[in-house]
């Protein structure tokens, strides 16, 4: 009757592999297409057309794109993104800790905001019409709109210039014990599940309500069954699929989308990284973190995908 | 004896969108005593179903309970705060919702689901539950009683699920139960087994009914006394004997009348004025439709439609009927064109149709139009009634501005709409001037043949009986040819002239329109002609008694080949009618049958 989800994630992952396929080769497309390279940024004012055509012949940037693409590929399916073109560390050694520490603060502003977004988005569809409702849409709608770097700044500019609450840089080198934690992470992360949890919970609660009309819920109603087990018994197993769905869709962005929150409190994170390698044209370094977007984006949106079929019943018998 | 419900000077309002105030129900007064069964009656928009919810102290989103007394195995309802509701509903009454395919929640097992209400109120540990529900199943002669709860609502059928519904709504043996057109969704064979098992339980446990309906024969078959509704209002109360033979008002007896529409009188085919004439319009040999596997000969493993051989003659209706579930709309989708066949041939007039819409001719596509169940879905709602006219007359005949305005208003014209409704758009119609808008559309293209796919499964009864008139008429002045798609067998024999009786993808049986009710038929028709509910108290007892004697034992499923009807015959010779096709008898009279019996041996329909 009820068919395993062995082959339905197989099937999930083999498509996953072969978007990441497609975006591997984006990648190297668009950096690629870049203007300028990295001889230009090293050479700087000093750059002579010959001096830097023996630097590129020197970093292998004379070759043929089919080729670049070939040797990065395949070392990329080892694992091995290469060497930063401007420092000549390798990539993995730049990488590792700025991703420790966007994961770090991903997870955090994920753990504030998904559990406070579904309370938010349940409580406006249990009130819906009311003045509550109304009020949480105009401060969602309001926070969705001013741009987060205002935010981030007033934040700054409360906490830790008036209140002297939280420090105006998030220096992690400084976290020893859980109450330095949450003194450092404070701002970042409430500036980023501001914007996450109003999003996050406008689409839980459309969610919710584009479940409450259906005939089952009147049905429930008709039984006596109390409004909170109504919510939580018969509407949210229905609404997982697409909840979940909005959750991953708002998560994925909290990796690469935080470049303003990194930059106005000084985090040393991906995005921050990742900007600056597109500047001085540091190839390798800038096709690795895009990489690592991707992935987590993909990892994300195929675990939505699996748990929403899982969640269904209809959708496993199929 | 008290009353068990007593309402009095119910008035329902909604709220429109610009804060106006729109009477829903007006001055409603209605009683039913204990252990009676109180039918609410009227078309769509006369209320019943708002009264009905009532009666729980429900109103539906956008509408409020406005004043009046409402009062329910001494609960006063109106008075009671949320509190009180929710302690009420479930307990004292419960309710039987009209789709119980969307009324059950897809993503719970229906056993948590039928036996929540006992949990809610507290009235059973689950244990206790647990096992009453199993009762209830077996006293709804359900399949499986003791492991059916466990499935999902998508595993079960229609009829299956609303005797669950049901079971759900009597686990905490409540005082009164409110049934909102339970069988209306349902085929007529299985209407009767549901029929049957409300009827049985409720007299049973001596529990007060309230049933909402449109359909007065099964007002007949189940409810002591019925009121007709109409605009929100009471028209007509009385016992239901005095309401069906002898209505008081005119609108009890236009919707008496609707009920026992006129059969159509037998014609003869159309005299062939030369040779060619007599070619039929649409001719369907062997056609099949599937999914699945495709095996050697290019033939699907699952079959929608199997072996399909049919003609439309010119100028006949050809009415097309069977259950859900027995092809019927992918046939009329197969002869639009929308599913190609995976074997045999369409012909219209003679020339091959090819499969898909795409490769056909624009020509062809102009003379075989359709007119669609569901009117609110083809009209494009952002355009006014002229203007979807007239753009089929553009593109099939290139008419514009003056002349196309002509000939879309001698449309209108036709099917009795009023000019007036040019410049409207097809929200501001009913539901009947949508289904003529619809129809004047396909007009608008002169076929030679129209594919009406249950055109009149979706409109109230005196509309429906009004479209179908039109029909009629329309077949007798253009000279129409038809395939008039339709569960309805009162539809059916009120236009067409010959019929084919559809089961599981098979023609079992085509005989002519005038002599479906009587003579001999295949089992099959026979089962479904003697389903249909008729108008005088004590019919469903006779089928019933009638089934009990004649329902076979249940067998597998027939294997390939077999008949499909050997399952549920109680004629079946075993070991011949699931494993070889049956034979076609052809009668001279031009009745074709599908069955291994000898034409001495089929059932015989009682003429009525």
């Amino acid at each position: 009757m009820t068919r395993s989800l062995g082959p339905l994630i197989l099937g999930r992952l083999a498509a996953s592999a072969f978007s990441l396929a497609f975006v591997v080769v984006t990648i190297f497309a668009i950096t690629a297409a870049l203007p300028g390279d990295v001889a230009d940024t090293l050479l700087g004012q000093s750059a002579t057309p010959e001096a830097a055509a023996s630097l590129r012949h020197a970093m292998a940037l004379d070759q043929p794109a089919w080729l670049r693409f070939w040797h990065w590929a395949g070392d990329m399916l080892h694992a091995d993104p290469g060497r930063s073109l401007l420092t000549g560390r390798p990539v993995a050694e730049l990488v590792g800790p700025r991703l420790y520490n966007s994961l770090l603060l991903a997870g955090a502003t994920a753990a504030v905001s998904v559990p406070l977004s579904l309370a938010l988005g349940l409580a406006c569809t249990m009130a819906r019409g009311t003045v509550f409702d109304r009020a949480a849409t105009v401060l969602m709608l309001g926070t969705v709109s001013v741009p987060v770097f205002l935010i981030a700044t007033v934040a700054v500019f409360v906490f830790a210039v008036q209140f002297h609450l939280a420090p105006a840089l998030a220096d992690i080198n400084a976290v020893h014990s859980p109450l330095q934690f949450v003194r450092v992470f404070l701002m970042p992360v409430a500036t980023l599940s501001g914007a996450t949890t109003a999003q996050m919970s406008r689409m839980i609660r459309a969610c919710m309500i584009d479940v409450f009309s259906a005939p089952w819920i009147e049905m429930a109603v008709l039984k006596g069954v109390p409004p909170v087990r109504i919510v939580l018994f018969h509407a949210l197993p229905n609404a997982i699929g697409p909840v979940v769905n909005a959750i991953a869709l708002s998560l994925s962005s909290l990796l690469g989308g935080v470049v303003v929150v990194e930059t106005v409190f000084s985090y040393p994170g991906m995005a921050g990284l990742m900007v600056d390698s597109v500047a001085a044209r540091d190839v390798p370094v800038v096709q690795c973190c895009a990489l690592i977007f991707c992935m987590v984006y993909l990892a994300l949106t195929t675990l939505a995908d699996v748990v929403a079929v899982a969640s269904a019943p209809r959708g496993r018998d199929r | 004896m008290t009353n068990l419900i007593s309402v009095r000077g119910l008035r329902v309002t909604g709220r429109r969108a610009d804060g106006g105030d729109v009477p829903i129900v007006r001055d409603v007064s209605l009683e039913a005593r204990q252990g009676e069964v109180l039918a609410l009656v009227g078309e769509s928009g006369s209320g019943k179903t708002t009264i009905a919810l009532a009666l729980m102290g429900h109103a539906r989103a956008g509408c409020g309970i406005s004043g009046g007394e409402i009062e329910v195995a001494g609960h006063r309802v109106d008075r009671l705060d949320a509190a009180g509701l929710r302690a009420f509903r479930g307990r004292t009454i419960s309710y039987v919702a009209q789709n119980a395919g969307s009324a059950f929640n897809p993503a719970l097992t229906l056993h948590r689901q039928v036996i929540e209400p006992a949990l809610t109120h507290w009235v059973l540990p689950r244990r206790e539950a647990e096992r009453r529900a199993v009762e209830l199943f077996r006293a709804m002669a359900l399949p499986h009683p003791e492991t059916i709860g466990a499935r999902y609502p998508h595993q079960l059928s229609g009829g299956q699920l609303q005797r669950l519904m049901a079971a759900m709504a009597l686990i905490t043996e409540p005082e009164v139960v409110v049934f909102d057109e339970p069988t209306t969704a349902l085929d007529v064979t299985t209407q009767i087994e549901v029929l049957e098992a409300f009827r049985a339980v409720l007299a049973h446990r001596g529990i007060t009914g309230v049933y909402v309906t449109h359909d007065l024969a099964v007002v007949a078959q189940v409810a002591d006394r019925a009121v007709v509704l109409r605009h929100g209002a009471v028209c007509e109360s009385d016992a239901t004997a005095m309401v069906l033979e002898r209505p008081r008002t005119a609108y009890a007896r236009q919707l008496v009348e609707a009920c026992h529409l006129p059969v159509r009188p037998a014609r003869p085919a159309a005299a062939p004025a030369d040779g060619a004439a007599a070619e039929p319009v649409l001719t369907v040999s062997d056609v099949i439709v599937g999914y699945g596997r495709v095996d050697a000969r290019g033939l699907p493993a699952r079959r929608i439609l199997d072996g399909i051989d049919l003609s439309v003659p010119q100028g006949r209706i050809l009415g097309i009927i069977g259950e859900s579930g027995c092809g019927k709309s992918t046939l009329a989708r197969t002869i639009a064109g929308l599913q190609p066949p995976a074997a045999g041939t369409l012909r219209f007039r003679g020339d091959i149709l090819a499969g898909g819409v795409g490769h056909r001719t624009p020509e062809q596509r102009r003379r075989l139009q359709i007119v669609a169940q569901n009117a609110d879905l083809v009209l494009n709602p952002a355009w006014t009634v002229g203007a979807i006219l007239e753009r089929v007359l553009e593109f099939f005949h290139g008419l514009r501005g003056v002349a196309a305005r002509a000939e879309a208003l001698r449309l209108l014209d036709l099917v009795h709409l009023p000019h007036a409704l040019f410049d409207r758009r097809p929200m501001e119609l009913s539901g009947g001037q949508k289904q003529r808008v619809n129809f004047a559309r396909a007009l608008a293209a002169r076929p030679d043949l129209v594919l009406c796919d249950e055109i009149t499964a979706a409109l109230d009864p005196v509309v429906a009986a009004a479209i179908l008139e039109l029909m009629s008429e329309l077949q007798a002045t253009l000279g129409l040819s038809c395939v008039f798609i339709t569960h309805d067998l009162h539809a059916l024999r009120a236009v067409c002239d010959r019929v084919a009786v559809l089961l599981g993808g098979h023609v079992v049986e085509q005989c002519e329109a005038a002599s479906l009710m009587d003579g001999a038929h295949h089992p099959y028709t026979q089962l479904l002609v003697s389903s249909v509910p008729e108008m005088r108290a004590g019919w469903l007892d006779e089928v019933a008694a009638r089934r009990r004697a004649t329902t076979p034992g249940p067998v597998p499923p027939a294997a390939d080949g077999g008949c499909p009807f050997t399952p549920r015959c109680g004629l079946r010779v075993e070991g011949v009618c699931d494993r070889v096709p049956p034979p076609i008898i052809n009668s001279p009279d031009g009745q074709r049958i599908a069955c291994h019996l000898p034409p001495d041996e089929l059932p015989v329909l009682p003429r009525t």
